[in-house]
């Protein structure tokens, strides 16, 4: 069992992926982590070290993951959305605000189709 | 594609001067401006600014928080009035 950056559990993984279960921590990031500590990428996470882990700790406890990397990336937002910019009307209207198109798709930002009710023939 | 570090953040030179000057004699006035291109430089803090949208001029009070970002995105240049209701959509289908 690991315990990295507070609740995440990756396990039966290589290293390399588990890491990435770490909001913050993509693939780039894991490999320089791993290279930094020197740690085999490949090694399942249940295999490592005590000594490994606590290297791989000490080096993400420097990284601003999980926690206060969301409620960063939340301020930002906010930011937006409070100085009245474009971006953040569209923040406010959950629209992309990066400038693509409406008209059709854009179901990411705008969540699951909604529809219009279609008038019955013959009624 | 971002604008390239070397030559610095565009600001209508015209404005600036406008602003500079403002700045200097301590006074505030509502400066009519078209261009929206201008980047916000933390000179402008505290002034209003009025943006041309292509059809008014909309006062934007610059604060702190926009600095880097750019005249035009406070001003917006389409009005959205709504989609058409379900009676009005109605009405017209039956035409």
């Amino acid at each position: 069992m690991a315990r990295l950056a507070g609740i995440d559990i990756p396990r039966d993984k290589r290293i390399e992926i588990s890491l990435t279960y770490i909001f913050g921590i993509g693939r780039p990031t894991a490999q320089k982590i791993l290279t930094e500590c020197e740690v085999d990428w490949n090694k399942r996470t249940s295999a490592l070290t005590d000594d490994e882990l606590a290297r791989i700790r000490a080096y993400i406890a420097d990284l601003k993951v999980e926690g206060p990397l969301r409620t960063e990336v939340q301020m930002n937002i906010k930011r937006l959305m409070d100085i009245g910019c474009y971006r953040g009307l569209r923040h406010r209207k959950g629209l992309p605000c990066r400038g693509q198109n409406t008209k059709n798709n854009a179901r990411t930002r705008k969540g699951k189709k909604k529809g219009v009710m279609f008038k019955k023939r013959g009624a | 594609m971002a604008r390239s570090l070397k030559k610095g953040p565009y600001i209508a030179p015209k404005l600036e001067a406008v602003v500079r000057a403002m700045n200097e004699k301590n006074e505030k006035k509502v400066v009519k401006t078209w261009s929206r291109r201008s980047m916000i430089s933390p000179e402008f803090v505290g002034h209003t600014l009025a943006v041309h949208n292509g059809k008014k001029f909309l006062p934007v009070y610059i604060t702190e928080n926009m600095v880097g970002h750019k005249l035009g995105e406070f001003a917006l240049t389409r009005t959205f009035r709504g989609h058409s209701t379900k009676k009005s959509e109605q009405s017209t289908s039956k035409k």
